[in-house]
């Protein structure tokens, strides 16, 4: 009723092209970033602990990987290794360099993860299809095997784990154990708003229509005039820039410290049914596949309390796989294009209620 | 000069100088291989015959076993056990063909490929919550799989071949000659063989696709249990193991995703060459090499043929 482009004519090329050209969603993406903004006042450490921040990192993450596999079609399963890479160079970055404002080395590090993307990237012009997807599976593990056997990049901890050390900000203390839930948050969701916006930005220009082309028909886009390795190169550099930085922020705004076995396989999986959830090649896809995937085990671990029913948690492991692959098969079958299809039918339906025809 | 030395001299010094620890290797790595090619090979059936590229083998593989050994733990007789298992892999494979292949008809390839992904998970959890997941020890005696192992003096040492492993090379070579000839000789068989070649063509010839589907997924099931009984034979039985079955990606890639003898060939090179790499140059790098070297041989190798080494070459057209 209230959702309608009656009236809001469109007078120039720029209000034509807009991201958001209808005035409703300008207005409730504003009220969502500012939602999402006063979250802090609910002082709920729990819901910001271990609800928005992995929410709001895993997205950063997946819309890396959209980047890459939405966008430009290429399909990885390296992601956890480039959200380590992220990781492993901010963690040497600061101990290297105590002084430097931590959220620039958290930024910085994703050029590493970008460097290392465009290293692994550079098979994709001849291989293709599945057998890119093993090409990326050689990056993640000798990845995650570097992160084990090279114990510069830990320090030469005796634990082979990397600890975050305190690092404050304008006098307030960001990362360590000692930073509280709503500092952290509020650096996250600033650098997952600013990066979605960014990455909006990216795909809706030039290069993210060379991207789709290349998606699309990477010989016929080839024909058209688009030079294939720069392009797939810069998808691979922006992707993992993305996940290199999701990667920092895991380890030093969320877990405080973490072992490699943090970067697996398990991780570019996770990362992956996000995407596929969500839906490939859209952004708000990638919020929409985050929230459920990683929302799904907490629904699972504390609803069935709630009506007496006892769960062991291994019990919830199991359920939350089987649910997990139940769901993926299930969009596949239902709307192969995700979350983010069935939120534009349901605008769509909005748009024309309540006189569909 | 010295670091050049370890590489490139060194090693073949210390295969020339004591060849029994140069045979033991290899004679491991076949074995170890061998394992990889079974799992390829239920991968290129089902991608032969349906196009699908199967994620949920290696966890099949893993499923199987699982399923012979709980079964056996309730209470059945080893063999009552291995029936009902293949009784299992059958009711999976229509469960696989009504459920998730035949509503994806006609999808793009990679939706099948996520649609596997989701295959995999879900007999992960299934697998867990009925079975367990605990390791559990798989139940050699009662399948009269020999044990123990023949040790032969020769090349100045001893050599020790597990009867094992000899008795899982004796199967494997069973199992592909009956495919072979199955796919070769049967009727059913040429069938297969013409669904892989055209969908199309081979529905117009009155070929059902749904039946044959069944049947690979079936076939690639048996596959599955021959392996999961070999290797949980080797190792324990639990999901860990799906981790490992990701090396059969790299041996498909090697063999090309639509070559049985390229699987084969493809897992032999893999075993022999991750475990020379880790017998010989592995202590220069610090060890662990197994975990990626496999990948990392299959990416050079595909950067010459991008479409594996006996794989069928795609002509793209626009």
């Amino acid at each position: 009723m209230f959702y309608r482009e009656a009236g809001q004519f469109k007078t120039d090329y720029a209000s034509d092209q807009a991201v958001f050209p209808i005035l409703q969603d300008r207005i409730g993406i504003v009220v969502i970033v500012l939602a999402a903004y006063s979250l802090v006042l609910a002082q709920n450490d729990f819901l910001l602990n271990a609800m928005m921040i992995p929410f709001l990192i895993f997205t950063l993450a997946a819309i890396g990987l959209n980047l890459l596999t939405g966008y430009t079609g290429l399909l990885s399963l390296g992601t956890g290794a480039f959200m380590g890479v992220g990781a492993y160079s901010c963690y040497k970055l600061t101990t290297i360099f105590p002084g430097v404002n931590i959220i620039i080395w958290i930024i910085v590090s994703g050029f590493f993860a970008a460097f290392i993307g465009v290293i692994f990237g550079l098979p994709s012009l001849r291989i293709k299809g599945f057998y890119l997807a093993v090409a990326t599976l050689a990056a993640q593990f000798f990845l995650e095997w570097c992160f084990i056997r090279i114990p510069w990049l830990y320090n030469y901890n005796v634990s082979a784990a990397i600890e975050v050390p305190q690092r404050e900000l304008f006098g307030v203390i960001v990362t360590g154990p000692r930073a509280t839930a709503e500092t952290r948050y509020l650096i996250v969701l600033t650098i997952v708003v600013v990066m979605t916006w960014m990455a909006s930005n990216i795909v809706h220009g030039r290069i993210g229509r060379m991207w789709m082309a290349v998606r699309d028909m990477d010989i016929a886009a080839e024909l058209m005039g688009i030079r294939l390795l720069p392009t797939k190169l810069l998808a691979f550099a922006v992707s993992s820039f993305y996940c290199g930085v999701a990667g920092a922020m895991l380890v030093f705004l969320w877990y405080g410290g973490a072992e490699s076995t943090v970067f697996s396989i398990n991780q570019s999986f996770f990362v992956l049914f996000m995407i596929i959830i969500g839906g490939l090649g859209s952004l708000l896809g990638s919020y929409l596949g985050a929230a459920l995937i990683f929302m799904l085990p907490i629904v699972l671990r504390f609803v069935p309390p709630k009506f007496g029913i006892p769960v062991h948690a291994a019990t919830v492991e199991h359920i939350t796989f089987m649910t997990v692959g139940a769901l993926i098969v299930f969009f596949l079958i239902v709307e192969p294009h995700g979350l983010a299809r069935l939120w534009q039918i349901a605008k769509q339906k909005l748009r024309v209620w309540p006189f569909p025809y | 000069m010295d670091i050049l030395y370890k590489i490139f001299i060194d090693p073949f010094v210390q295969m020339g100088t004591a060849p029994d620890l140069l045979v033991q290797t290899l004679w491991e790595g076949l074995v170890g291989g061998m394992l990889y090619a079974l799992i390829a090979l239920g991968f290129v059936l089902i991608f032969k015959a349906s196009g699908v590229f199967n994620f949920a083998q290696g966890i099949m593989v893993v499923f199987a076993a699982l399923t012979l050994v709980g079964l056996h733990a309730a209470g059945m007789p080893a063999f009552v056990a291995l029936a009902l298992t293949i009784v299992v892999m059958l009711g999976l494979a229509y469960a696989v063909e009504r459920v998730v292949l035949k509503p994806l008809v006609n999808q793009p390839d990679i939706i099948l490929f996520m649609a596997t992904f989701g295959l995999t998970y879900f007999l992960i959890g299934f697998g867990e919550l009925i079975f367990g997941g605990d390791p559990k020890i798989m139940i050699t005696e009662e399948l009269y799989l020999p044990k123990g192992a023949i040790t032969i003096k020769a090349l100045g040492g001893i050599i020790g071949l597990q009867k094992l492993d000899i008795a899982a090379a004796i199967i494997a070579t069973v199992m592909v000659a009956a495919l072979s000839i199955f796919f070769s000789k049967t009727r059913i068989g040429r069938a297969l063989r013409a669904v892989a070649d055209s969908h199309k063509a081979a529905l117009s010839v009155g070929i059902s696709l749904e039946q044959i589907w069944v049947i690979v997924w079936f076939a690639a099931g048996l596959v599955a249990l021959v392996t999961g009984i070999m290797w949980g034979a080797r190792s324990d039985v639990s999901f860990a193991l799906d981790v490992i079955a990701l090396k059969a990606l790299p041996v498909l890639i090697l063999g090309g995703f639509t070559s049985v003898p390229g699987a084969i060939v493809g897992g032999l090179i893999i075993g022999v060459g991750e475990k020379l790499a880790e017998f010989y140059w592995g202590p220069l790098i610090g060890g662990g090499t197994d975990s990626w070297f496999a990948f990392v041989i299959a990416l050079v190798f595909l950067l010459y043929w991008p479409h594996g080494l006996f794989g069928e070459k795609i002509i793209e057209r626009i």
